[in-house]
């Protein structure tokens, strides 16, 4: 296995270019599939590499052309849509749901919607309430569709790859901010089994589960908790639908105390799911399961207004010392030491620790 | 031209009777799901379809019985569908409104106005790029015309040039409401040419007009690999969706019924079979072997099982 340290754009870049050639069924639609900006490099260049052909412009019509994508794909073409932001899906929310999701189960099994959409959820320099929606708990609503949320380069190759060979319609989630990420990803071209979550650390004191750019804090807090002889057991939730949560049980039965951090609004989130299923298995806590997340409030852009929107490195460490009643001195100690080693920075640009490399 | 005529009789006469069939037994409660009939406007099915080759594909709407039956969908594989059987076309999870049958190249019948659009616009894309020699035909109501759908479709459609036919059918009415209360004509060139696609408007209640039309405009769509537009107008008998008919409401005006019905496309196929010299026994041969036909599929769609429910939880993900 040769891995070479590179960045998410590049692992998203390097998936779709494999991908092609490794299928000549694949085609790209997009707004701007072609543009300078190529969705922020990401697809640059694969009109130059593989032809006009493998690349088609989509008019600013993201209802119909998500329909046309459907309906090359019953065929058998496999279809990577690039949609700049989530927001824009909400346009093509007709197709995606009454089509895409439904046309295997009503042609039962007849016909199915090998396509990818890539949609870019946005966060800081004032994105604002419609720039910066994730709605992974919305996709994951439908029956149908599969969602996917890579946190790390590594993900973010392996996962498109997987998604694009998926011969259901994926809904892919990229983080503006996991854009800008770096760690080591495998050259090789694979296809791996797509899975609800992937282990980050191991631990038996807590169970914490997050996915996208909370992931990395989570694992910042992870590391710095286990100098402190506290492991936890931190999951990512890549995938949120369809939801397999055998993993997760399985940890909070040895661990007895659970958090989870919602990408999105807290209330009908992922994490109250989970914590649902959990308390269904009669697993007996020994603290109450904490949830994360958005308050119930649209995206407020200014960067006065996001000050205790997002959750951060210091509510999740509140939230396990409220779990594990961790002593208070020791906690001090802890506090101390991640705000030292995290930087005093603006709200609405990324933590550079966020670049990795992981 | 007999014999055509004879075939487009056959179509008309078996899309009549079924629905008519549908219409009487509904109020037995074993069809359990809406139906969208036909009645009325099933000259723009038979004279279009009738010209397509089996390999040429068809998406549909909510109003889609005529179309499956045309294009050769199978009969009793619709009525278990209906009836809510296992032997239904998908195996009763869609009803009547999700008709396909995939050996005839009857694609989707999908029941949100213009739905399909996107889809068969796909389909027609896929035709170009892989060079096959097929077409898609959508089949869309007036109402279709006022989704954003198609407007991106028709964009789209004749930006990159494909094999597609825009069949529209203009019955007037969107449930109760007429046309004029929702768009500024019922002239639907407009839409065509604004995205310069080829218009025709029909008499879609004479079956040989729509058949003689439609077989060159086909020919010049699976030449030229380029869009078309037809306009159809048309009228239907029964409610908006059930079975019966609503004229008591007094939605629409009872000298526009009349003169419609005096318009009846199958009142004027058999008129033109009898100018053709095909006399009335002949004709009347036709209908008792239809009817025939039709009566034992719906002894077999009552008599097919109902699906386990263990099927309702598969085929969500492929």
């Amino acid at each position: 296995m040769f891995k070479r340290n590179i960045s998410f754009t590049e692992a998203i870049r390097e998936a779709v270019f494999q991908s092609i050639k490794k299928d000549k069924k694949l085609f790209l639609m997009g707004e701007g599939v072609d543009d300078p900006s190529s969705m922020w490099g990401t697809i640059k260049g694969v009109k130059k590499k593989f032809g006009k052909s493998k690349t088609i412009e989509m008019p600013v019509s993201e209802n119909g052309m998500i329909g046309v994508a459907i309906g090359s794909a019953i065929n058998g073409s496999k279809v990577l849509v690039n949609l700049q932001r989530v927001e824009f899906a909400l346009y093509a929310f007709e197709q995606i749901i009454n089509n895409a999701a439904k046309t295997s189960y009503i042609s039962r099994g007849k016909h199915s919607v090998p396509i990818v959409i890539r949609m870019v959820i946005g966060r800081g320099w004032g994105q604002g309430p419609e720039h910066g929606q994730s709605l992974e708990n919305i996709f994951s609503a439908i029956p149908g569709l599969k969602v996917v949320i890579p946190a790390f380069p590594e993900e973010a190759k392996s996962m498109l790859i997987a998604s694009i060979f998926d011969p259901n319609p994926v809904i892919f989630l990229e983080h503006r901010w996991s854009h800008f990420t770096r760690g080591k990803v495998d050259k090789k071209f694979k296809i791996k089994k797509l899975k609800s979550f992937n282990k980050i650390t191991s631990g038996s004191k807590l169970t914490l589960i997050a996915n996208s750019v909370n992931v990395l804090e989570c694992l910042r807090v992870s590391k710095l908790l286990k100098k402190y002889n506290i492991d936890i057991d931190l999951f990512n939730l890549c995938m949120p639908n369809p939801l397999d949560l055998t993993e997760i049980i399985r940890s909070v039965k040895k661990t007895k105390h659970v958090i989870t951090i919602d990408l999105s609004h807290i209330r009908l989130g992922m994490g109250s799911e989970i914590i649902s299923t959990i308390l269904e298995n009669r697993i007996n806590l020994k603290s109450p399961p904490i949830r994360l997340g958005l308050p119930f409030h649209p995206v407020p852009s200014s960067r006065g207004l996001v000050k205790n929107f997002y959750p951060t490195g210091q509510d999740i460490l509140y939230s396990i010392q409220k779990s594990l009643k961790i002593p208070k001195v020791k906690f001090s100690q802890i506090l101390k030491e991640y705000n030292l080693k995290s930087e005093k920075l603006p709200i609405d640009v990324p933590d550079p620790y966020f670049k990795g490399p992981f | 031209m007999n014999n055509n005529l004879i075939k487009l009789y056959k179509s008309l006469y078996l899309t009549r009777f079924v629905e008519e069939t549908i219409s009487k037994n509904y109020s037995k409660g074993q069809m359990r799901c809406p139906v969208h009939l036909s009645i009325g406007q099933e000259a723009c099915a038979t004279g279009l379809i009738e010209n397509l080759k089996k390999t040429d594909k068809l998406f549909s709407n909510h109003r889609c019985h005529a179309h499956y039956l045309a294009k050769g969908g199978n009969l009793r594989k619709m009525l278990s569908e209906i009836y809510g059987k296992n032997n239904g076309c998908v195996g009763g999870v869609g009803g009547s409104m999700h008709l396909q049958d995939q050996s005839v190249g009857m694609v989707s019948s999908i029941p949100i106005v213009s739905s399909a659009m996107g889809m068969a616009t796909g389909n027609a894309l896929y035709q170009k790029r892989n060079n096959l020699n097929e077409i898609t035909v959508i089949y869309c109501g007036d109402a279709s015309l006022e989704e954003g759908i198609f407007f991106e479709c028709a964009n789209f459609a004749s930006l990159h040039s494909l094999p597609i036919i825009f069949a529209c059918e203009n019955n007037l009415f969107s449930v109760y409401t007429n046309i004029k209360e929702r768009q500024i004509d019922s002239n639907f060139k407009k839409y065509a040419s604004a995205f310069k696609i080829p218009y025709k408007k029909i008499d879609g209640n004479r079956v040989d007009e729509v058949y003689k039309s439609t077989k060159k405009i086909i020919n010049l769509v699976r030449k030229k690999r380029k869009p078309y537009f037809v306009q159809m107008d048309t009228y239907r008998y029964k409610e908006h969706c059930g079975p019966s008919d609503d004229d008591h409401l007094k939605y629409r005006n009872s000298n526009e019924v009349k003169f419609w019905q005096s318009k009846d496309p199958i009142s004027y196929a058999k008129k033109l079979m009898k100018k053709n010299n095909i006399n009335e026994k002949k004709i009347k041969k036709i209908e008792a072997k239809i009817e025939i036909f039709v009566n034992k599929q719906f002894k077999h769609a009552e008599i097919d099982k109902l699906p386990n429910y263990k099927e309702a939880s598969k085929h969500i993900y492929v």
